[in-house]
């Protein structure tokens, strides 16, 4: 009875045409394939991506020096030298992040009691010297003034979960 | 005394009465949450966060305040003990800032800690918060007030331990806050231990502000380089290469839990821009950069050049006693090696005649801890709170628990401690003035006192007198008699020690003098002395630190200190020090080196290289470097021992600081306590010197300006301490000159002379001025215990 149904099956090619049907129906369908980088997928509010550093809406830097990022980095990619600036308040001299050793695990962010450090949407980024992907104080501050308006927006979107 | 039974969350435990719960609790290893206690103050039982559950008492009771009682039964962590603590903490965080991250109390704060067992996840408190302004308590305090919690640590402290109530609570209820009184600001010389106290970030070290936070800091326990307390410090390094802080460590055997402000924030020194990194030479007149190699030889061809022309005994060396018993050691060495015998760390004495007599080392003459136990004390020419801010505060204790303290001074200085009797006199006054103690003790007493004492006494001793030697006499050895720096720089040193030894020996109290720098007692140990060597060997006699800059020697090896500051008579010893061939100073501090050294070798400081201090009661403690030399900088001990070779002496093979440590003496303390002595081989012949009926000056040293170190530490020299340099007078010696408070006098001693400010002080004996020494603008006079000329500027 098998060998008859096996039989049956190879001389009629079923099979085949049942696969070039599949191949038929996925032919004629919508493409899903993203054509990066002219096309890309939606992203979370929550990505992990290149560091910035914010800055108050009067231009001021929201970070107050506290190293909490730097005593939470898994990866010790985090450096902060700090003293008391002209005006009494607590600042940075320093904030490094090494993009080479950071794992992106996002804790810096979740850490920081001011939303000062937080990491963007950015992810196609390079270094083409050596030194290029240590993110000094400046670099990230410029990050953090360029894309505020998303920044901001992404902080707001998630805020309800938080 | 009785012993009371009490149980602790179910834990028997016997306890003496009259002690509180806390301490049972203490002693059981049960921690009690609590801000205001603390075991070194008062009680005052305020914040309320110690309350725990007493069986049979119906409400929750202040453990650090309640007495134990007999079959006491205490639950601390009892579901209403927590509720009470619980509600207590929330009262306290209503008005306290979430400003942790930015606190620099942030990571080593009580409330914070405290909070995370206590504290709730939200506040209840929806209405107006306190806030109170900052108050600038001086350089060495940063305040943030509105994180206070009113525990009054800070001002019982300074009650009760420094002597001085600098800060008070002002206002009442919601409106409390800690003030400083008068708005003056914190200016006691321990006031840095309110920082320690501080259970939040109210009261933070100010020159430490902000730099980091605690968990990025690597500690390393060492040894203060300052008084000869050895007080055991931590310091804190950032790493991989900075000191930021230093905090001490405790032991109740010498500095307790407490801290010098000298010790402290000296550290700042440490970064100081006038830190010598580079080895260099002066060629030509021109100071030039050189490598390590170059500049040991120099120093050889510099050494045995002088050793062709005029032997060993044509160098002269000045070694500092803040320098290590190892570095100490080695140089002696290599310099009785060369046939150098003018060794000396005593620069600012200036009478030696003790030197043949000394039987052992001079030390305290007693254990540190043994001052808190005094019943009374005769401390001759100190300025005690500068000189030994620590044991001043032990000695506070002691008096105020009824130890009678008596000075032999030249003014009445503010000790801030009850002080029973000061005999006031002149330096030249002062023998006369030991000599009425001891007249008097022979009145009381009936023992004849030794023949060579009997010019000096006399038949009707002052009321003081009598006060002194009857509260010696009646201490039963519980009594102590002191030699302070004052006295040691006096020109008859020798007769203040002898009549202060025999004072101790008929009245049975300790006999001893306090040592200034860090290692005192271990560089007269290590043999930096022109009579003998290491641990009381013999050596040929060479000359003592005056000598030396009497009878100028060809060449100079000075080392950790600044002979215009460092010495006697900087003028005699700049002048010796120029004329020299070769002068080599091992330093590092730059200073003003470069006009009198011809090299200049720079050395690691304390934090930088190993070593062994041995304090003024014998304690020989060692300690490790915790940060690597900055720049070219190296340990001393390897420059001495790299020297003996280039020099090709024997026995300079060490390779290890160990080594050096064991060929001193395999067993080190056992060897120290066995080498103090303060006894004499025989009575010194006595001398007083006549008063010419000239102004004689009292040279004290200001504690900010005693060692390199603190000289150049910023916010020390900020202090009010530091900047006071003026000139005491007494106010008819002031009108007499037509001067008034605060206006300049000139001083004039030998050929120099300086214009500074007059304080007035009718406590000062007539004759004298008090000129302080070791600050640069002094540079230019001449002996500290000399006589000046005093002019209206």
């Amino acid at each position: 009875m098998a060998d008859l149904k096996s039989f049956v099956k190879n001389w009629t090619l079923s099979e085949l045409l049942k696969g070039m049907s599949i191949t038929g129906r996925h032919f004629f369908a919508p493409k899903i394939t993203v054509q990066y980088p002219e096309e890309k997928t939606p992203m979370s509010p929550r990505f992990r991506g290149l560091h910035a550093l914010r800055r108050y809406p009067n231009g001021e830097e929201r970070c107050i020096a506290c190293k909490l990022c730097e005593a939470v980095c898994p990866a010790m990619a985090i450096t902060i030298e700090s003293e008391q600036r002209e005006d009494g308040s607590r600042r940075t001299t320093r904030y490094d992040i090494d993009l080479t050793k950071c794992i992106f695990c996002g804790f810096c962010e979740e850490s920081c009691p001011v939303d000062s450090i937080v990491e963007t949407r950015i992810f196609e980024y390079h270094g083409e010297q050596r030194g290029d992907l240590l993110m000094t104080k400046e670099k990230l501050l410029a990050v953090g003034d360029r894309y505020e308006a998303q920044i901001a927006a992404d902080r707001a979107e998630d805020a309800p979960y938080r | 005394m009785a012993l009371l039974n009490l149980e602790i969350d179910g834990k028997p435990t016997q306890i003496e009465a009259g002690r509180t719960v806390m301490d049972a609790a203490k002693q059981l290893g049960i921690k009690i949450p609590h801000f205001c206690y603390h075991r070194k103050l008062s009680i005052a039982a305020n914040c309320r966060m110690c309350l725990v559950q007493v069986e049979k008492a119906p409400k929750p009771l202040p453990a650090c305040a309640t007495p134990v009682t007999e079959g006491m039964k205490v639950h601390t962590h009892s579901p209403l003990a927590v509720e009470a603590q619980k509600a207590v903490m929330e009262f306290l965080l209503i008005n306290h800032p979430l400003d942790c991250p930015i606190c620099d109390q942030g990571g080593e704060c009580e409330l914070q800690d405290i909070s995370v067992g206590y504290g709730g996840g939200a506040s209840r408190y929806q209405e107006a918060k306190r806030v109170v302004s900052n108050k600038d308590l001086g350089p060495l305090i940063s305040t943030d007030m509105t994180r206070c919690i009113l525990c009054t640590r800070c001002v019982r402290y300074g009650q009760e331990i420094a002597g001085i109530m600098e800060l008070g609570v002002g206002g009442r209820g919601e409106h409390s806050e800690i003030l400083a009184f008068m708005d003056l600001t914190v200016d006691s010389e321990v006031s840095g231990n309110a920082i320690d106290l501080c259970p939040v970030g109210a009261l933070t070290s100010k020159p430490f502000r902000f730099a980091a936070r605690s968990w990025e800091l690597t500690r390393f326990p060492s040894v203060s380089p300052h008084d000869g307390l050895g007080t055991q410090i931590e310091v804190q390094v950032k790493m991989p290469n900075d000191v930021v802080r230093v905090l001490p460590r405790k032991n109740d055997d010498i500095n307790e839990c407490w801290l010098s402000d000298r010790d402290r924030f000296s550290y700042q020194a440490l970064h100081s821009a006038d830190r010598l990194l580079h080895p260099q030479v002066k060629r030509d007149g021109q100071w030039t950069q050189v490598t390590w190699a170059e500049a040991l030889q120099c120093v050889v061809d510099g050494l045995e050049k002088v050793r062709h022309d005029s032997g060993g005994e044509g160098i002269g060396a000045l070694l500092s006693p803040h320098q290590t018993l190892e570095e100490l050691y080695l140089a002696q060495k290599l310099l009785r090696e060369l046939g150098c015998h003018n060794i000396d760390h005593r620069t600012r004495q200036v009478d030696f005649s003790l030197d043949a007599l000394q039987q052992g080392t001079p030390w305290l003459g007693m254990a540190i801890a043994h001052w808190s136990d005094l019943r009374a004390v005769l401390v001759i020419g100190s300025v005690l709170r500068q000189e030994q801010p620590l044991l001043a505060v032990r000695l506070r204790r002691a008096a105020r628990s009824g130890a009678q303290v008596h000075r032999v001074a030249a003014r009445n200085e503010d000790w801030a401690m009850p002080v029973a009797a000061t005999l006031l006199g002149k330096p030249s006054e002062w023998p006369a003035l030991l000599g009425e103690i001891l007249s008097a003790v022979a009145q009381q007493t009936g023992i004849p006192l030794p023949e060579d004492l009997l010019p000096l006494t006399t038949t009707t001793p002052s009321p003081e007198a009598l006060a002194c030697a009857s509260n010696l006499l009646t201490a039963q050895g519980k009594s102590a008699v002191v030699l302070g720096q004052l006295a040691q720089q006096h020109p008859d040193y020798a007769t203040l020690y002898r009549l202060a030894q025999v004072l101790g020996e008929v009245t049975g109290a300790s006999f001893g003098q306090l040592a200034l720098a860090a290692n005192t007692v271990g560089a007269a140990l290590a043999g930096a002395l022109p009579q003998r060597g290491a641990f009381h060997t013999h050596a040929q006699t060479g000359l003592d630190a005056q000598a030396q800059w009497r009878q100028p020697r060809q060449a100079y090896v000075v080392m950790g200190l600044e002979p215009s500051l460092d010495c006697a008579d900087p003028t005699l010893a700049l002048k010796a020090l120029r004329q020299a061939e070769t002068v080599v100073a091992l330093s590092a501090f730059k200073g003003d080196a470069e006009q009198w050294a011809t090299i200049m070798l720079p050395i690691a400081p304390f934090t930088e290289s190993a070593g062994t201090f041995v304090s003024m009661e014998g304690r020989v403690q060692s300690f490790n470097g915790v940060v690597s030399p900055q720049g070219e900088a190296r340990p001393a001990w390897k420059i001495w021992r790299v020297l003996g070779n280039l020099l090709d002496c024997p026995g300079f093979a060490q390779e290890t600081l160990e080594e050096v440590r064991t060929e001193i003496s395999p067993d080190l303390p056992l060897v120290c306590r066995e080498a103090l002595s303060n006894q004499l081989s025989q009575a010194p012949v006595l001398k007083v010197r006549a008063s010419l009926g000239t102004v004689e000056r009292v040279g004290e040293l200001p504690g900010y300006h005693a060692d390199p170190l603190v000289r150049r530490a910023p916010a020390l020299q900020e202090t009010a301490l530091a900047g006071d340099i003026r000139v005491i007078l007494h106010p008819a010696q002031a009108a007499s000159l037509g001067l008034r408070e605060g206006q300049s006098v000139r001083v004039r001693q030998g050929e120099g002379s300086v214009v500074l400010p007059v304080t007035l002080d009718e406590t000062l004996a007539e004759g004298c001025a008090v000129v302080p020494i070791a600050h640069p603008l002094c540079a230019s006079l001449g002996e500290a215990m000399g006589m000046v000329v005093l002019e209206g500027a």
